[in-house]
């Protein structure tokens, strides 16, 4: 089974790459851009039974390791 | 009596020899320990996590680093009351195993900074701080891209009231909240903190301040340990 687990900061955390991004952006003629967040994808190939399996599997990965829950957000998509 | 100190090595740390000379020069034994060590060396008296990019910074700085075999040992001699010096990628590291409060992000600056950080010493009552005088102003070199101190409003306001910032920076070079460069535990016997001390601490590389850290350290955990504190 594949599971694809997205990363997100927080709302209210700062994001300076976003920020950076959302100027550059800016400065290349694209108006209107509010805000820019940027996270992280991470994709797992996973040795589970079924969606129900993988997708308990990718949560324990991401409370363990693939997130930072002070800071950041993570969902579990599995495909 | 002589404080034992173990210097824990992961693949990618690059300031394990700095501060192992640094312990050194303050009279400490030190030992250093491999990453995939699962038990630290008996009657350790402190265990550092040097600075580094420990496994690349892949994922998130430290994180990588948090989770090894290592680090099992570090947290239940924490817990146990044991003291833990963590610099830099150290800082990171410590914060990622739950030893510390709070995240590092990206400098707000986006640039990797590395610069003399003039610093002034905060919490009292610590053995990283024995050696200070509070609000003495004190300069130790940084040199980290992801050394902005964030935490939420309730932690910021219980390391403010328990006097458990460490060191605050003068003039802010990454937009850590509250100025903050270095943090105590709880117990006060856990410091992470991003400037280096053991770049400042041979008067070779023309500073002095840092020496005083480990002078004191070691002074304050021997001296405990002999009254069986």
């Amino acid at each position: 089974m594949k599971a694809r687990v997205h990363v997100t900061l927080k709302r209210g955390v700062l994001d300076p790459q976003g920020e950076a991004v959302r100027h550059a952006l800016g400065s290349l003629g694209f108006a209107g851009v509010g805000e820019v967040r940027m996270g992280k994808v991470i994709e797992l190939d996973l040795d589970a039974a079924d969606a129900e399996a993988a997708r308990a599997q990718a949560d324990a990965m991401c409370r363990a390791l693939l997130a930072n829950t002070v800071i950041e957000n993570y969902e579990v998509e599995i495909a | 009596m002589t404080m034992r100190a173990g210097v824990v090595v992961f693949p990618g740390s690059n300031c394990d020899r700095d501060i192992a000379v640094a312990l050194r020069g303050a009279g400490a034994d030190v030992a250093m320990v491999w990453h995939k060590e699962a038990e630290l060396p008996a009657g350790l008296d402190l265990v550092a996590i040097p600075g580094g990019f420990s496994f690349g910074d892949y994922l998130r700085c430290g994180a990588i680093a948090a989770r090894a075999p290592v680090m099992r040992a570090v947290v239940d001699f924490a817990r146990g009351g044991g003291h833990v010096l963590g610099v830099c990628n150290g800082f990171q590291v410590l914060i990622e195993a739950g030893l510390l409060p709070g995240a590092l992000m990206r400098n707000a600056g986006l640039k990797f900074v590395c610069a003399p950080a003039p610093l002034s010493v905060g919490a009292e009552d610590s053995v990283f701080t024995a050696a200070y005088r509070r609000s003495e102003a004190v300069t130790f070199p940084v040199a980290h891209h992801d050394g902005n101190f964030v935490a939420d409003a309730g932690t910021l306001a219980r390391l403010e009231g328990e006097d458990r910032v460490a060191f605050r920076y003068r003039a802010n070079p990454n937009g850590s909240m509250h100025d903050i460069a270095g943090v105590l535990s709880e117990n006060r016997r856990v410091l992470g903190l991003m400037p280096h001390p053991e770049r400042a601490a041979d008067p070779a590389l023309g500073a002095g301040d840092g020496a005083r850290l480990f002078a004191g350290l070691v002074d304050a955990t021997t001296s405990r340990a002999l009254q069986g504190a």
